[in-house]
């Protein structure tokens, strides 16, 4: 790995994360913020960590980049202009001279440890007995699935929590329907919708079956899957569904339920969340395929937003 | 076997229930509070050393759920606090008077998931598992705060966010440094070194947040005071003390020999002014919530100014045990003082303290309730917070730390002049208009006093239960070998 | 450049640097940027920056450790969870600012 490419791409990360972080336009803002998602992508590439590149573009810059760019348009259409106001000088002057020291002192920490792979060592043994190659994957859904399991249900417990905002009258109900303001293009998302939906059903299940041995897995593929699922619905291909169907509501504990059953099925085998032996890989892989499911339609629903009142087309700006 | 894992399994399942049960899911607590009241008194009684390894992977990879003493207090008194306040929500619904059908559905499975991630952040030693754990209650606690003020919880998520981002970089830098973020093991190879002081520093910040110790409190009343009184009472007797908990695993188990007296005396020093000036806007305060959110930033500064006293004892098991038993104390009155304070406003003419009148009363058992809570708040015996303030009391007197044992005296003064105001108001007649309270009717009335009168209660029950409880926050204390004492209990 | 390290500057290390860089610059744009969409993003920079200090520390000589990958992923997804929830914060915020409780309830000490 040649040590310029590291340098320049370091520099450009820099530089897209500043201006993201101080351009005045909202909408660049964020432009960067995906690019710089991108490039933090390449970033981990660059350091060897597939696994972490893919979810960083998928969720780190799409998700997200999606996330503030929906905030953005529907604050716009609250008559929020999304300016950030007038810092006062003593402030930034103060937090100026604290986050210079901070970075300097930071800097200077990091620089004081050696990296290296301490517990590749660890993990490396370990991994025949579970039948899968990928060791990220065996850190996620093996030696630290407790952390991943817990993790699962944050996700869970996000949704439930954009949820809890829904207005009064519009509990139990959609989301805002996420249509394109340009009905061509509308048509265009309708139309790749329909046939992106399968196209991304089949490439996500494909980035789990290879997360057990190539980089992948659930989150990666979940995302993939919110992303099929947003974009059909934002092309009327599907429409969001009211938050109490019971199908939706099994689709999106489905994954962390299978996770929870098989933890406690482990204490049969000796533990809490013990794979009995043999089983490690088959159980893995039931976790991760029901997970992913569960991960793309909670993803697409955080997306889309708490339920809203049924009456106003929300991106017609009823408030306005 | 070792059932450790259920103590964060069965609140899930239950999540995973309310969840799939929709509109009725909130009659699971009938089922919830029992089978993990029940759970939680079997992790007390446990043999001393009960530890499992999740999964069976060893561990400098794998996690380690440990039920210490603080653990076993932790879990325990959170089982009731957060079972009582989930049976008074069936009475009491969150969604309330403005009618937020959300509010009323999705309170319950938050409601889970906070109690989930407060027992799996009690039990856990891992440093990046006890991150997952945070942001699990983290998220419950912004969501129910929400469901008050919109612009109080925005900015209650602001803050716990970048806090959270801080104490996922002190852990970066362990992990780097030494391959490790086991609590147990860091113990055994600490070093000091600018890594190590770097992190401990970013994650004590960060935990100060979490847990609203002065002058990083500033998040806490409003979110507090604006919320349903049950999500009020989860926030101020759940969420704050996970915070509390892990400063313990970092300050006093994985690097006791890093930090020096003098930071110690910092924490002590930031203890005893929120106990101050927690105390004085209480007084200030002419609304009764944000009052009981003020007694909040108070008592968590108890548990800081404790902090000194464990470092300094020759024999600090006394003085923890005062630490530890002050944290179950305050979670008992603290959220029975939030449940009746909302049966109270609702009766009352307005939410202001002066309204309060005549309420003795109208509902007589919810009065009593607030005033029993008020008992321990205030430290008088018997109460659990009377024998934990005596236990750091003794602590300080004996090592000649007069500041802090003059702070002691002077809060518990303090706390008796601002919620002897509010219970006076309550007894004061009538004031003019108002008369709707007797439309309530004394069986419902009686009915939701149940759940506030039991949580007072078992805060003065604490106060005669003193040895045993003691006895419990010995067990795998970070020093050597736990040794037994025999503290003077409240009568 | 800060790149004051002895003469081998591995490549772990340019990660991490850059990691704590952002990091420092995401804590300065929270604070100077009033917007909370705009504090939101600077939060995920923030994130992005510790994540990359991990991952950095994390990359010896030949290989990286897979338990930081891990726990970046971990990161990412709780940071994406938390990212959703505090933008429809935001907008439900914007949608009614003045609801019946707010105004008071920002603000208890008068």
């Amino acid at each position: 790995m040649s040590g310029a490419f590291d340098l320049i791409l370091c520099l450009m990360i820099l530089g897209t994360a500043g201006i993201a972080l101080f351009v005045r336009d909202a909408l660049a803002a964020i432009a960067f913020f995906i690019a710089f998602g991108n490039l933090m992508g390449l970033a981990w590439l660059s350091l060897g960590a597939v696994n972490v590149a893919l979810a960083e573009i998928a969720i780190g810059a799409g998700v997200t980049g999606i996330l503030l760019i929906l905030a953005r348009a529907r604050l716009l259409a609250l008559g929020d202009p999304v300016h950030s106001g007038d810092t006062p000088t003593w402030l930034w002057l103060g937090a100026f001279a604290a986050c210079t020291s901070f970075a300097v002192l930071l800097a200077a920490t990091v620089l004081s440890i050696t990296p290296e792979s301490g517990l590749d060592r660890v993990v490396a043994p370990l991994m025949p007995g579970l039948g899968i190659e990928n060791r990220v994957t065996g850190v996620l859904l093996a030696f630290r699935a407790y952390d991943t399991l817990l993790e699962s249900f944050v996700l869970l417990g996000a949704l439930v929590a954009v949820w809890s905002l829904a207005p009064a009258r519009a509990w139990p109900g959609r989301p805002a329907e996420p249509r394109m303001a340009d009905g061509q293009m509308h048509q265009v998302a309708g139309a790749s919708g329909r046939v992106l939906l399968p196209v991304a059903l089949v490439m996500a299940a494909y980035l789990v079956w290879a997360g057990s041995d190539l980089p992948g897995g659930a989150f990666q593929a979940g995302t993939v899957l919110a992303g099929g699922l947003m974009l059909a619905a934002m092309g009327g291909a599907i429409g969001l569904p009211r938050s109490d169907r019971p199908l939706l509501r099994a689709a999106l504990v489905l994954g962390p339920l299978v996770f929870l059953a098989i933890g406690l099925g482990g204490i049969a085998a000796g533990g809490f969340l013990i794979y009995p032996k043999g089983l490690a890989k088959a159980l893995i892989v039931t976790i991760e395929y029901t997970l992913f499911l569960s991960i793309g339609v909670t993803l697409a629903l955080l997306v889309a937003g708490p339920p809203v009142a049924d009456s106003p087309v929300p991106d017609a700006g009823g408030n306005g | 076997m070792n059932l450790l894992g259920l103590l964060v399994a069965v609140p899930l399942g239950f999540m995973v229930a309310a969840l799939l049960l929709r509109g009725s899911g909130r009659w699971l607590i009938l089922a919830a509070a029992p089978v993990m009241a029940g759970l939680a008194l079997w992790l007390a009684l446990l043999p001393p050393g009960t530890t499992l390894l999740v999964g069976n992977w060893d561990l400098p990879l794998g996690i380690l759920l440990r039920a210490d003493g603080v653990a076993r207090l932790m879990v325990l008194a959170g089982a009731l606090v957060i079972g009582a306040i989930g049976l008074h929500a069936l009475v009491d619904p969150p969604g309330g008077k403005d009618g937020g059908a959300a509010t009323a559905e999705t309170f319950w499975p938050l409601l889970y998931l906070m109690w989930a991630g407060a027992n799996a952040g009690f039990l856990t030693t891992d440093l990046f598992n006890l991150y997952v754990t945070l942001e699990m209650v983290s998220l419950a606690a912004v969501a129910l705060a929400a469901m008050g003020s919109l612009a109080a919880a925005l900015r209650y998520f602001m803050i716990a966010m970048l806090g959270s981002l801080a104490y996922l970089l002190g852990v970066a830098l362990l992990v780097a440094n030494y391959n490790t973020v086991d609590v147990t093991l860091l113990a055994q190879v600490a070093r000091l070194d600018l890594a190590t002081v770097m992190a401990l520093g970013l994650m004590t910040a960060a935990l100060l947040i979490k847990a609203a110790l002065f002058p990083m409190h500033g998040w806490l009343p409003p979110a507090h005071a604006a919320a349903p009184a049950p999500a009020s009472a989860l926030l101020s007797a759940i969420a704050v003390k996970l915070g509390f908990v892990i400063l313990l695993r970092l300050w006093f188990e994985a690097f006791p020999a890093i930090t020096g007296s003098a930071a110690l005396h910092v924490l002590g020093g930031l203890g005893a002014a929120a106990v101050i000036y927690g105390s004085i806007q209480a007084m200030r305060q002419d609304r009764l919530k944000p009052l009981v959110a003020y007694s909040t930033v108070a008592q968590v500064g108890y548990l800081f100014l404790a902090f000194p006293l464990v470092a300094g004892a020759v024999e600090p098991s006394s003085a923890w045990a005062g630490m530890t038993l002050h944290g179950v104390a305050h979670m008992l009155a603290k959220a029975a003082m939030f449940l009746a304070a909302g049966l109270m406003l609702k009766a009352a003419a307005g939410d202001r303290i002066a309204d309060l009148g005549g309420l003795a009363q109208a509902m007589p058992l919810t009065v009593t309730a607030f005033g029993l809570a008020a008992v321990s708040l205030m430290g008088l015996p018997p109460s659990g917070g009377f024998t934990a303030k005596f236990l750091l009391l003794s602590a300080a007197i004996e090592q000649g730390a007069f500041l802090y044992a003059g702070v002691l005296v002077v809060g518990g003064l303090l706390a008796a002049v601002y919620l002897f105001r509010a219970l006076s108001a309550c007894f004061a007649p009538l004031a003019g208009a108002g008369p709707d309270t007797a439309s309530r009717g004394p069986v419902t009335g009686g009915v939701k006093a149940v759940a506030p009168l039991a949580l007072a209660g078992l805060a003065i029950v604490m106060g005669f239960a003193g040895t045993a409880l003691v006895d419990v926050s010995a067990i795998e204390v970070p020093w050597a070998t736990p040794t037994v004492i025999q503290p003077e209990v409240a009568p | 450049m800060e790149l004051l390290a002895p003469e081998p500057v591995s490549a772990g290390h340019i990660y991490a640097v850059t990691g704590a860089i952002l990091t420092a610059l995401g804590f300065y744009a929270f604070i100077v940027r009033r917007h909370a969409l705009r504090q939101l993003l600077a939060v995920n920079v923030v994130g992005a920056g510790v994540f990359l200090i991990l991952g950095g520390l994390g990359r010896g000589p030949d290989a990286i450790d897979p338990m930081p990958q891990a726990l970046v992923i971990t990161g990412i997804v709780v940071a994406v969870a938390l990212t959703a929830f505090g933008a429809a914060m935001i907008v439900r915020l914007a949608e009614a600012p003045r609801s019946p409780d707010q105004g008071k309830a920002g603000k208890p000490d008068a």
